[in-house]
């Protein structure tokens, strides 16, 4: 079953209190926690079986720690970020990141390849005023992550799939293959035979049920490499079409430039 | 005569990470700082070296909440950079893809963000508990401003079909049809939303505004017009630079907008609402009426009503580019680059965003410029809660930090999109009382 036809009511098992839910932000976009604010069918069931205690985007009240499960958000870019997520990490239970910039530090990470004051110095006019570190880097750098959600943005499906495994004590059920399988599911012509748009989708992972195929667009990304990706045959694909070295790198460097995977692929193509 | 701190450290129910601190020592000196702690992410930067084709999805990563936005404003700019103009159809369905924008935000905001603080609530969970019919409400509109989003756009957070020159794929009639049952539900619930927001209590406060929004000769503002004030502003977009700057200042990373001539002003839906009123159809004028704003108010509290009137347009509004849509042949106008500059400036749900690049004959990004709402707000914000606060300072700590907070988010900041972020503090130093003086 694809994610995004996957329904399953909420269900938990009975306990005697609601377990804690945390949502923490750093360095983002807010589209990763608007996705929850976003399941508008399923918001509400949600809070039956959970305590939001810490979710600042939608509520004043913030319960005291510690937290049965943490969603974390955002890429680490600041001095006081990487001391706070280990805060973070030790008032939670389970620790769960959310999208790509938590699990592979975002399309921030970009400064990763530069020299991140000559950023500061082409967006603010007093870049002393500016604390941010060189390099934006996932969460899973910096503390142990019990799960990773991908996607830019997440799947809500998938994230309503996340929190019902963690209330019923089980693995969750994301797939780690690649966004073709999706694609072969839909009967969608496959663009890379069919000499259509460049197209990710073979070495990227699933979640979006194939959204930009069935958009006519080729895949560009959004959920990061998808277990053992070949890029460089990839690559060496679309060089023999007549795609250059710098098509090739800014392929790769989106919004999951910094997963290794990728980030190796677009250094080999930089000059 | 006191002093008294109010400090927020991590401003609830907005988007993005800001605080506030307001300081007031004696009767005379207020000291307010909208801090945005939001980490900076240099969106301008990286888009150097980006090919033309990359930015809508590009900067739609700015903000979850708003991505449409930064897509509209972006292929706009760059479409003018390359000399092309997309009408008709595209046009229309770009118009409609930012109707299912402002319908999800401002449903967001109104209900989940804004209406606890009139009627004392945490958060929309609790309000839930004394007002289920309303949330249940607010979750069904909201979702249909998603929908919109999603038919057209592939998904409702960074849509997929965007492009410069059109889209991807277009709709075919009966796909947006599917949508009309529910839009026609929408423009009753968004009346009953009207006439919710116009029932709430509102404190007493009015400042003599700047309000800046786009105008155009024939529609209510989305994707283009003129820039326009209620105090001489009337420009092109491509003359921004020339009237506006933006000032960095210690306390926030993200960049104070200024007009150089005037100071501080104000963006948003209470600003398109004050210069467009006449602009909006005869059903939203008349909820607006009997909502008790009139065809404008200076009271930013207001802005929630004002937001529910644009719901409720932007209902309207959508279901008439449906009954007349036609899909046209082709999904988006051929483009070829040249070297040039583009801008442009349209209205995401929080007020004008502006985008300006330069681009060289391959259409790659040489420089780029992004102004969101939210910096342009900044200023004002300050103003308004320093006056705000002298005649509240009778008040509880806790009523007045609330009210502080109510009166930041009023303009529905979105900190993420501002450093391309939120935390207010409120300190309460110590009641220090000088000749027994109170107040």
């Amino acid at each position: 079953m694809s994610p995004k036809k996957t329904k399953v009511p909420i269900t938990a098992a009975k306990k005697q209190r609601k377990p804690k839910l945390a949502i923490w932000k750093f360095s983002s976009c807010d589209g990763c926690q608007l996705s929850l604010l976003d399941c508008e069918e399923e918001l509400l069931a949600i809070t039956e079986h959970m305590e939001v205690a810490n979710f600042p985007e939608a509520s004043r009240n913030i319960a005291k720690g510690p937290y049965d499960l943490s969603l974390v958000e955002g890429s680490i870019t600041t001095p006081h970020d990487a001391e706070r997520i280990h805060q973070v990490r030790r008032q939670s239970k389970v620790l769960m990141t959310i999208g790509a910039c938590a699990t592979a530090g975002g399309i921030q990470a970009l400064r990763n390849f530069k020299d991140v004051k000559q950023f500061i110095a082409a967006v603010y006019t007093n870049p002393k005023y500016i604390e941010t570190l060189n390099k934006s880097t996932p969460i899973a750098d910096h503390v142990f992550v019990d799960f990773e959600l991908r996607g830019c943005p997440i799947n809500k499906h998938q994230l309503v799939e996340v929190i019902n495994a963690y209330l019923n004590g089980r693995k969750p059920n994301t797939p780690a293959y690649a966004v073709c399988l999706e694609c072969k599911r839909r009967f969608i012509t496959c663009g890379l035979v069919a000499h259509g748009p460049t197209c990710l989708g073979p070495v990227t992972q699933a979640g979006c049920n194939a959204l930009c195929p069935s958009y006519s667009r080729g895949c560009f990304g959004c959920y990061g490499p998808k277990e053992t990706p070949n890029t460089s045959a990839l690559s060496t694909y679309w060089s023999s079409l007549g795609m250059k070295d710098d098509e090739l790198m800014r392929l790769f460097r989106g919004f999951n430039a910094y997963a290794e995977a990728f980030r190796k692929e677009s250094e080999a193509h930089e000059k | 005569m006191k002093n008294k701190t109010i400090k927020v450290d991590y401003l609830a129910r907005v988007e993005g990470e800001g605080g506030l601190l307001v300081k007031v020592s004696g009767n005379k000196d207020i000291d307010v700082k909208f801090n945005i702690f939001e980490p900076p992410r240099f969106f301008e930067a990286f888009l150097r070296g980006r090919h033309y084709s990359e930015v809508p999805d590009i900067t739609a990563r700015i903000c979850g909440i708003c991505p449409v936005a930064y897509q509209m404003s972006s292929v706009h700019a760059i479409e003018r950079a390359f000399g092309v103009s997309v009408d008709g159809q595209l046009r229309a369905l770009r118009r409609l893809i930012y109707c299912g924008e402002w319908i999800e935000s401002h449903a967001l905001h109104i209900f989940m963000l804004h209406a606890p603080d009139f009627l004392g609530y945490a958060d929309a969970i609790q309000m839930a508990k004394d007002h289920g019919p309303v949330v249940q409400m607010a979750l069904k509109i909201k979702k249909i401003g998603n929908d919109i989003v999603n038919l057209i756009g592939g998904r409702e957070i960074h849509p997929i079909n965007v492009r410069v020159g059109g889209f991807y794929k277009l709709p075919v009639k009966h796909e947006l049809e599917s949508l009309v049952e529910r839009l026609k539900w929408g423009m009753d619930s968004a009346i009953q939303t009207v006439k919710f927001t116009g029932k709430l209590s509102f404190p007493d406060f009015e400042r003599p505004y700047e309000y800046v929004a786009l105008r155009h000769e024939q529609e209510y503002p989305m994707n283009e017009g003129r820039l326009f004030s209620n105090k001489g502003l009337d420009i092109e977009v491509n003359e921004y630079d020339n009237h506006f700057m933006e000032e960095h200042v210690s306390h926030s990373n993200a960049l104070h907008s200024i007009l150089k001539e005037r100071g501080a002003y104000f963006v948003g839906p209470l600003a398109r609402y004050n210069l467009n009123f006449d602009k909006l159809t005869p059903a939203a004028q008349d909820a607006a009426k009997s909502a008790g704003i009139g065809k404008g108010t200076n009271n930013p509290f207001k802005s929630i009503i004002v937001r529910s009137v644009e719901m409720l347009y932007a209902f309207e509004e959508a279901l008439r580019i449906i009954q007349e849509y036609e899909r046209p042949e082709k999904a988006a106008v051929d483009i070829q680059p040249q070297l040039g500059s583009g801008y442009s400036c349209t209205e995401a749900p929080r007020g004008i965003l502006y985008h300006r690049y330069r681009l060289d004959e391959r259409g790659i990004i040489l420089d780029a410029k992004i102004v969101p709402p939210t910096s342009q707000n900044q200023k004002t914000i300050e103003q308004d809660l320093r006056e705000f606060v002298p005649p509240r300072l009778h008040l509880s700590q806790e009523k007045l930090t609330w009210q502080c907070e109510q009166a930041v988010r009023n303009y529905d900041p979105c900190i993420s999109c501002a450093t391309h972020f939120l935390k207010l503090e409120i300190e309460h130093e110590p009641h220090r009382e000088i000749h027994g003086a109170i107040g």
